[in-house]
């Protein structure tokens, strides 16, 4: 009788693992803007429960990306960029990582209905659907405007953290969500021009890969110029001050600046290191922080 | 100091498990204290 060789039974995944699992970079920035819609709504909050609320967020956003990871487990194996995450690099299956991100959500969304409001547990809920289903499984393999609409998920957070403090959904929250969601094509699709042959490789139709560079650029600069009013919006509309106003049109005004120079000064294939896509891309990250940070800024020093 | 690479697969097992126990026991530490706190917010 012969016996085959006994196959080595794998390790379990490390905590690190699954903490990399809710890709903890992307967190970060959820977690400032979800502060921030919080401490700019007009009405103070209990310390605890806007822990509590912020806590939650980044669960939640912890979840919807371990469900993201655990649906595009065989994309990412094809990318460079994300290749040596969890489940492409065989350090996890793909179960455990669904199971994870299932408890995560579930259990982000049921402590934020318990400890701060239905209303904040109901939005959060839909913003995880939004990013595991709508973006990951639905849009993002099948058109180019997968950023465009699937941006709307990275766009809840601050308005769930208004309405944690709150307790409803007014005009600053509605203006908060379409800063970001107009923010969010530009950011990635600057990202796109210098990783195309990734997205590429994995068969993803981002921007640049279906349409080419040309249209990705043009399409990057009318986001830019749409970014400026929309930006201003709160201003114009007397829900923030004028620091938040300066702010928002020097922001703005560099971010359309940067986007002038890779639609406008890009148009051939001469300077191949994509510097100005880069620098655009890094922006577009420091943009977003600053312009969340000057809106509490002018919250609490202007009123 | 082991090199964790020179380690049997049953060693990196047992300490892979223990660093998990270890994570865990924090977070549900974590999560009572919060629970506690809002408990204590709740009933103001």
């Amino acid at each position: 009788m012969s016996t085959a060789p006994a196959q080595p039974i794998p390790l379990p995944a490390d905590w690190r693992d699954f903490l990399s699992l809710t890709k903890p970079r992307v967190m970060s920035l959820v977690i400032f803007t979800g502060l921030c819609g919080m401490l700019a709504a007009p009405v103070p909050v209990d310390p605890v429960i806007g822990f509590v609320a912020i806590l939650c967020i980044a669960i939640g956003a912890g979840g919807s990306a371990a469900l993201n990871q655990w649906w595009e487990a065989d994309l990412d194996a094809r990318m460079k960029r994300t290749a040596a995450r969890p489940l492409p690099a065989g350090r996890m299956d793909r179960t455990s990582a669904r199971d994870f991100g299932i408890a995560l959500s579930v259990g982000s969304v049921l402590v934020m209905g318990l400890a701060v409001s239905p209303l904040a547990a109901a939005i959060l809920a839909f913003s995880i659907f939004y990013y595991a289903v709508i973006y990951t499984i639905w849009l993002k393999p099948r058109t180019p405007q997968n950023i465009v609409i699937g941006g709307g998920a990275g766009a809840f957070p601050p308005m769930i953290g208004w309405i944690a403090a709150t307790g409803q959904i007014t005009l600053m929250p509605v203006l908060l969500f379409a800063i970001i969601f107009f923010w969010t094509p530009p950011h990635f699709w600057a990202l796109a021009l210098f990783v195309e042959t990734d997205y590429a490789a994995a068969g993803i139709p981002m921007m640049p890969v279906v349409a080419g560079h040309q249209s990705t650029r043009r399409q990057i600069l009318v986001y830019a110029v749409l970014m400026l009013p929309i930006a201003m919006a709160p201003f114009w509309l007397g829900v923030a001050g004028w620091l938040y106003g300066a702010s928002a049109l020097l922001l703005s005004a560099v971010f359309l600046l940067l986007a002038l120079r890779v639609a406008v000064f890009r148009g051939t294939a001469g300077d191949m290191d994509m510097r100005p896509e880069k620098r655009l891309f890094a922006y577009s990250v420091l943009y977003l922080f600053i312009l969340f940070a000057m809106l509490v800024a002018d919250r609490f020093l202007v009123g | 100091m082991t090199n964790p690479h020179d380690l049997d697969p049953a060693e990196q097992r047992k300490r892979i498990i223990a660093g998990r126990n270890r994570a865990l026991a924090l977070v549900l530490f974590g999560l009572v204290v919060l629970f506690f706190a809002i408990t204590i917010v709740k009933m103001k």
